[in-house]
């Protein structure tokens, strides 16, 4: 095994077993957004106008509701997958590098949770306060 | 990580010639990180405004649009609003195009050098085209 560069080291040590998970279900989250993105658009713009009774009109209707939903965990999944990349592109320092991504991680989440939350309540009470 | 530091490292940017597969393989990068922070932070605040009630998104939408008389507006929107959208409209439809263009090299196809110089300009002259006529389609109501 040599010592010199890093492909000389892993040479000859097999597949990690587990490298192509995050480059396909970032394809899949692509396609998703690629179904999604343009129904969104199309949505807001078809709608007469965006106050608050047409919109949450539309947003409880469950069809809406569920692709929006749907658009929500694609895109947020999909973007915590590409910044992630770009992180570990440019933060090389290994300990920026882990902050970075916990501090990516947890405000994905906690931003597509309060999307999910937001969307559920208008959905089940018509947007009724 | 050890490493040898006399071994010669990958040129970075100001080294190459620019060409349009290198252009929008950056803008790639870059408009997914301003759609990411962008329309994440538009799409949320739109969302909860909503959710909190009639009162709330009144507050949210006097934000978005201008008052009567007001000299900087586009359409019915105040400027920066306007501004924001308006990048985040390009941002998408640059984002999208040049994803359905990776998609399309990930089978494989689109590596001949004029086919891959043709559809890098495309995606960009109609990424700015949509941007437009979607901003035509809105202002014209």
């Amino acid at each position: 095994m040599g010592t010199g560069t890093g492909i000389g080291r892993v040479r000859g040590l097999g597949s990690a077993k587990s490298g192509a998970h995050h480059w396909v279900v970032h394809r899949f989250t692509a396609i998703g957004n690629l179904l999604l993105a343009p129904w969104l658009l199309v949505s807001l713009v078809r709608l007469p106008d965006l106050g608050f009774e047409t919109v949450t009109a539309w947003l409880s209707s469950p069809f809406s509701a569920v692709a929006m939903l749907l658009f929500v965990v694609s895109t947020f999944w999909h973007l915590r997958m590409g910044l992630q990349v770009v992180i570990e592109d440019y933060v090389h320092d290994e300990g920026n590098k882990f902050a970075s991504l916990l501090a990516l991680n947890f405000s994905v989440i906690a931003a597509a949770t309060l999307a999910v939350i937001s969307i559920l309540k208008i959905a089940v009470t018509g947007g009724a306060a | 990580m050890a490493r040898n530091s006399n071994r010669p490292l990958s040129p970075h940017l100001q080294i190459w010639r620019w060409g349009p597969a290198m252009l929008i393989s950056i803008l790639h990068r870059a408009t997914g990180t301003v759609l990411s922070i962008g329309g994440g932070v538009m799409l949320i605040a739109w969302l909860v405004a909503l959710a909190s009630g009639q009162d709330t998104y009144a507050q949210f939408m006097d934000c978005m649009l201008a008052d009567e008389g007001n000299a900087l507006q586009i359409g019915r929107l105040n400027i920066i609003p306007f501004i924001i959208l308006f990048g985040i409209s390009w941002a998408f439809f640059q984002h999208m195009g040049s994803g359905v263009r990776h998609l399309v090299l990930d089978i494989g196809a689109g590596y001949e050098l004029h086919t891959n110089r043709f559809w890098s300009i495309a995606v960009i002259v109609g990424a700015a085209v949509a941007t437009i006529a979607l901003w035509a389609l809105i202002l014209a109501r």
